[in-house]
């Protein structure tokens, strides 16, 4: 197994003409990472990942000596940015950046840009615990071939949060939720879609309600854009008078939309991780009436990365965190909803018997759905349909 | 190093170090306006950033935004300042016969025995940030609002007015509501709640540089004399204070102009998001991974500097234009109906107006207090259901960090700007001559000219050299807005400080050095320490210099508060903004304690008046 | 011994000379007095003496102490005592460390310090104060310990700037023997700017007047 993927990452290397470090020894890359610093570049938003970034450097440090800091970022463009302007002003070497927290167009814009280090991610020892089958979740990022460049961590699938005391019967399908706004004026939004959350909620809605779901796997064409998206603008053209604050203003992510679920300004509210809801009713965030609930038709779903710069400073070091992610103990622990509650990347089939009674033993919560109540998980489109439909959703109803 | 020595080498280092830097940014921002940001590959001048900008969704109304909250909270603090001082100094002057030492002694100078710099030796000790005249008792009322930072002031306002926040509340449990009201209070599209905001910070601060201002001149003498020609109060203040003082608040309005039609923090967190105004707007541009946007980015950091340029045009002309008519006027020779104006009416509306912004105020940090320490806190409880340290401890509310970070930037930047400020000020007396004008400007332009504007090009600068997400960048980049306003508080007491005490240890043979350190030094310890908490409230309060200097590395408080702010945990975003705004207020009443007990048995220098000898 | 002034002329900037050309001879032991209308500059006058003026007056002409030339050194080193109408007291000292601040450093060792501080303040009647906040004396005993604390530092001249214009009339006559006695008893030469006559007679020396003024 070991020996097949380090065929597999020999060849990979090669194609893709990169240095050594894809066939470093592993034992070598743990001892250049010893005493290393990562500087982990993650969206800071969410209490709870945060003291789970604290936890795994805690860690780290014990088991490896590799100490890491979270950078917080309130959006992870900021952390690509930042490395671009290093490249920019010539940088090449000890940046500021070792780890970031990345998918979705970000992760296209850093491939696209030369400023991934890697492949680095199938040469794991703890890959091989993923599914790595030609187009599973763990290969591809919204369609975008992973190519090693970076390492899965989290699992993510979008899911309608509500305050089931005040809104007991939310919609049940997207198309539905124009009539439920027309109900009841105000009491929803979604974040604005320069965020990745508002823009979920957007491409939720085209992979529903386009007439050919197949065509978003596909890079975006104009013409592909107009068939795919009349339906939608049409339905949103409906919806967005009943929003909150009359569709003219959007909280800035889906944290302060939680916040707003709490303070009972509106009544529902959107997430990308299922768990949440419940960790959130534990830490006081939410009312206990709050539920998570999903279209009948399913949700998008896509995995979190981490990727690691061309640049890093402490590349070793971030290989050894991005390895230390994909340890069944720390997906089982990941995965304890009194923790974060966020569900594991691993192949269930290939964990051994011990580390499956582990993910088995994991608590419950009212509010914590299991994996089977959230229906089929629907494909991320092509990330250039993102990056158009935010703008076109700017220009239309920015004004 | 006696004579001119030493105020040509602070010179140097202020252009070095303050000026050249901030010019640079601004050359490249305006390249990469036309096209050439070679980092990119950009290097074919074209209008084409320009053109992009100009198409960019909803960059009239964000222009729209940015001038009306600049301008607009900017004028209703400027306005609320002069109500304040026409209708209060009638009132309280007629109650209060004046007995204090330095109207007495200007009302019978006649010869001009003080240096032409300092026309009025007053007393050493008189803190500009908080000034004592004997008409107006608000320094100590504004001082703490002067204190608490922007972020922490914006996020504790953001809950108060919120559909679901504090007042909401309280009408909710008299109408009986069970869902918060559709206000659109937070984040309207109008920017009310963000003018709100500024002027909440922004008035405190004009009103006692204003009461600083009115200590400088013959006040009480001008008032009596105008009266005794049968002038009412208010004219009086028209025709005669305000023309006196007016040139003693133009830099500081310039000031508060610049940082409300610019400033990124608070308009983050109370000011209109779709679309936000173009400070805010930038910053996302700046950071949106696409680098191409860098360029209309840089054409937005060029008409932001215009904006703020063209705004202190309009500010020069209305004072010509006022001065012109008033002249006018004042040849006229109305004196205005005696006891009428100001009336009555004029009097209760600056007084409502006034307690009410500080009502917000107070509540917006008594809101932060209480968040930092509920649990759950829902709609419509006037208080939290229930309490709990657990955001101040484990690992949850990791303020330890950022705490220190920030105690170890404010340390650093306040003891660096108020030594150079003392040399300054040291270099000018020695040199027996004031800075000329541009040197002076020197020291403000940091805060004249909008850091969106060349804190890019400096980010750029400084990645070539090395230089960028250190300790010391952060530090320099700190020290660029902490310097000036350390300057503020002390260039006036340190000016006022009477000569003949310098004059007479040189007399009684002290070098110049000893009369710096033995002499002006410990006569000036109260106004210096008041310099120095001035100076740490700035550092604490910055956020765009961290954040673009610190490579997002350097974490303080206010980064953490803003960064938090937009998240989902308003306890632990209390927590930070709760101790961003004690630090300064920890700084402010040691600098009002250490002389307390250090001159206890000193009565000239507790601040209670009198003068030397 | 003496405190000569050579051809000393000042101006403004760009103004015309404040006064005329003045050549004064003010010897050992003697308090001369110089009168003059306001702003003639008599203030100034002291200041370039005392080498202290302000920046932008040009001075021509040459002041010498003693037989040398001191028109170009720094003040703290020309040993001129200089006393103004206010006591000028440093707020942060006590009473005693006021005294010693000016104190000659040529006197040696903590106890010969202390004695001659207690022996100046016992000479103007305020043995016990010492420890006193210099803001809780009266006029009178401030103008006292300006005067001690500037004879301390043993000073080759004296210049007097209106010293006792602020006082009282009854304290005045007190203050002004007092002074007067001490500054004749050292035998310096003291240059007195009055507007009071009685100042003047009191000095029983030269008077002065500025006056002339000439381009």
């Amino acid at each position: 197994m070991r020996l097949a993927l380090a065929s597999a990452a020999l060849g990979l290397a090669l194609s893709c003409a990169a240095a050594a470090p894809a066939l470093a020894d592993w034992a070598a890359t743990l001892a250049a990472a010893r005493g290393q610093t990562v500087y982990w570049n993650a969206w800071g938003g969410d209490a709870r990942t945060n003291a789970f970034i604290t936890w795994v450097g805690s860690r780290t440090q014990a088991l490896y000596g590799v100490e890491v800091r979270q950078v917080k970022l309130s959006d992870t463009a900021e952390a690509v940015t930042r490395v671009l302007s290093e490249k920019a002003a010539g940088q090449d070497s000890g940046g500021s950046v070792d780890l970031i927290w990345i998918n979705g167009p970000n992760f296209l814009a850093m491939k696209d840009q030369g400023l991934l280090h890697g492949p680095f991610s199938t040469d794991l020892p703890n890959a091989k615990y993923l599914d790595l089958s030609t187009g599973s979740a763990a290969t591809t990022d919204f369609t975008v071939p992973v190519d090693g460049l970076e390492s899965p961590w989290r699992l993510a699938k979008f899911v309608f949060v509500h305050d089931s005391a005040r809104a007991p019967s939310p919609p049940r399908s997207m198309a539905g939720f124009s009539d439920w706004a027309a109900a009841h004026p105000g009491r929803m939004t979604h974040p604005n879609p320069s965020n990745f959350m508002g823009a979920t909620f957007l491409k939720q809605a085209l992979v529903e309600l386009a007439p050919d779901a197949a065509a978003l796997a596909m890079p975006v064409t104009d013409a592909a854009y107009q068939v795919a998206t009349a339906p939608l603008w049409s339905w949103y053209d409906a919806l967005r008078p009943n929003l909150w604050r009359g569709g003219t203003a959007f909280p800035e992510n889906q944290s302060v939309q939680q916040q707003m679920l709490n303070d009972g300004e509106i009544d529902i509210s959107m997430s990308f991780d299922p768990a949440s809801t419940a960790a959130a009713i534990d830490q006081g965030l939410l009312p206990d009436t709050a539920r998570v609930f999903v279209p009948d038709g399913g949700t998008i779903g896509n995995v979190s990365f981490v990727a690691i710069p061309y640049n890093a400073a402490h590349s070793e070091g971030a290989e050894v965190v991005a390895n230390f992610l994909l340890a069944p103990e720390t997906q089982a622990y990941m995965q304890d909803i009194n923790v974060l509650g966020a569900f594991s990347v691993l192949d269930p089939a290939r964990l051994d018997p011990a580390a499956q009674a582990a993910f088995d033993a994991l608590p419950g919560a009212p509010a914590l759905p299991r994996l089977r109540d959230l229906g089929p998980t629907l494909a991320e489109p092509h990330p250039s349909w993102m990056t158009r439909l935010t703008r076109d959703w700017a220009r239309r109803y920015t004004r | 190093m006696t004579q001119g020595g030493l105020r040509i080498c602070v010179l140097i280092v202020v252009a070095l170090f303050g000026a050249g830097p901030i010019l640079a940014g601004l050359w490249q921002a305006l390249r990469a306006s036309f096209a050439v940001l070679p980092a990119i590959g950009a290097t074919a001048p074209s209008l084409a950033p320009w053109r992009e900008l100009a198409h960019l969704p909803g960059i009239a109304t964000s222009l729209r935004l940015t001038l009306i909250s600049g301008l607009g909270a900017t004028a209703l603090a400027l306005l609320l300042v002069m109500a304040v001082c026409i209708t209060r100094s009638g009132r309280d002057i007629a109650a209060h016969a004046p007995k204090r030492p330095r109207h007495a002694r200007m009302g019978t100078r006649q010869d001009p025995k003080a240096q032409p710099a300092t026309p009025q030796p007053s007393h050493p000790s008189a803190p500009s940030a908080g000034p004592r005249t004997a008409h107006l008792a608000l320094a100590p009322v504004l001082a703490p609002f002067l204190a608490a930072p922007h972020a922490a002031m914006a996020i504790g306002l953001a809950f108060v007015i919120a559909p679901s926040g504090w007042i909401a509340r309280a009408i909710a449990l008299i109408l009986g509501w069970s869902s918060p009201p559709a206000w659109i209070t937070v984040h309207d599209p109008g920017g009310v709640a963000l003018m709100l905001g500024l002027v909440i910070k922004e008035f405190p601060f004009l009103m006692l540089v204003t009461l600083s201002a009115l200590n400088q001149i013959p006040l009480h003498r001008t008032l009596v004399t105008g009266r005794t020609l049968g002038y009412g109060t208010g004219t009086l203040w028209l025709k005669t204070v305000l023309p006196q003082i007016w040139p003693m608040l133009r830099v500081p309005v310039m000031i508060v102009l610049a940082y409300a039609l610019s400033n990124v923090d608070m308009a983050l967190i109370l000011g209109p998001s779709n679309p936000p105004t173009l400070a805010v707007l930038l910053t996302r541009l700046f950071s949106d991974p696409d680098t191409t946007l860098l360029l209309p980015a840089s054409a937005g950091a060029v008409v932001q500097a215009l904006l703020v340029l063209a705004t202190f045009g309009v500010l020069w002309a209305t004072g010509r234009a006022m001065r012109a008519v008033g002249l006018v006027w004042l040849r006229l020779g109305g004196r205005g109906a005696r006891p009428a104006w100001p009336g009555q009416m004029l009097r209760t509306a600056t007084s409502v107006v006034m307690a009410g912004l500080l009502t917000l105020g107070t509540l917006s940090v008594l809101a932060l207090l209480m968040w930092s320490l509920a649990w759950r806190w829902p709609f419509p409880g006037l208080l939290p259901q229930t309490w709990s340290l657990h955001a101040w401890q484990g690992a949850q509310g990791n303020w330890h960090a950022p705490l220190i970070t920030t105690l170890v930037l404010a340390l650093a930047t306040t003891a660096l700007s108020t030594l150079l400020a003392i040399a300054w000020l040291e270099g000018e007396d020695r040199a027996r001559k004031r800075t000329p004008a541009w040197g002076e400007a020197m020291i403000y332009l940091p805060l004249l000219v909008p850091q969106i504007s060349f804190l890019y090009g400096l980010n750029i600068l400084f990645l070539r050299l090395g230089l960028s997400g250190g300790l010391a960048a952060v530090i320099w980049a700190q020290t660029l807005f902490v310097f000036p306003y350390v300057m503020i508080a002390l260039a006036a007491p340190w000016r006022a400080l009477d000569p003949r005490l310098a004059r007479t240890a040189a007399a009684l043979g002290a070098g110049p050095w000893r009369q710096l350190v033995a002499v002006k030094l410990p006569t000036l310890l109260r106004p210096l320490l008041i310099a120095a908490a001035v100076g740490g409230a700035v550092s604490v309060a910055q956020y765009l210099p961290t954040l673009f200097m610190g490579a997002g590395r350097m974490t303080t408080l206010t980064t953490e508060a803003v960064t938090l702010a937009s998240g989902s945990d308003r306890r632990i975003t209390a927590v930070t903004a709760a101790l961003q705004a004690a630090l300064p207020f920890a700084g402010f009443l040691a600098a009002l304690l250490i002389p307390a007990v250090l001159h206890r048995d000193r009565r000239a220098l507790r601040g209670g008046g009198g003068s030397p000898g | 011994m003496s405190l000569d002034l050579t051809r000393l002329s000042l101006r403004f900037a760009a103004q015309p000379v404040l006064f005329a050309p003045l050549t004064l001879h003010v010897p050992r032991g003697t308090i001369t007095t110089v009168t003059g209308p306001s702003g003639i500059g008599k203030s100034t006058l002291l200041d370039a003496i005392a080498g202290t003026l302000p920046g932008g007056v040009a001075m021509s002409g040459g002041i010498t102490l003693n037989g040398q030339d001191i028109t170009g050194q720094p003040a703290h080193r020309r040993r001129i005592g200089l006393l103004f109408q206010d006591a000028v007291l440093f707020g942060h000292l006590s009473v005693g460390d006021n005294l010693a601040f000016g104190l000659s450093p040529d006197i040696r060792g903590r106890a010969a310090r202390r004695k001659a501080v207690t022996t100046a303040l016992e000479q103007a009647g305020l043995g016990d104060m010492a420890s006193r906040d210099p803001a809780t004396l009266s006029g009178g005993q401030k103008a006292r310990v300006a005067l001690m604390r500037s004879l301390l530092a043993d000073p080759q001249a004296l210049l007097l700037d209106e010293p006792f214009s602020k006082l009282d009339a009854e304290l005045r006559d007190e203050v002004r023997s007092f002074t007067f006695a001490h500054v004749r008893a050292r035998g310096i030469p003291v240059l007195l700017v009055t507007h009071d006559h009685a100042d003047a007679q009191a000095a029983q020396g030269p008077i002065v007047a500025l006056g002339g003024r000439r381009p």
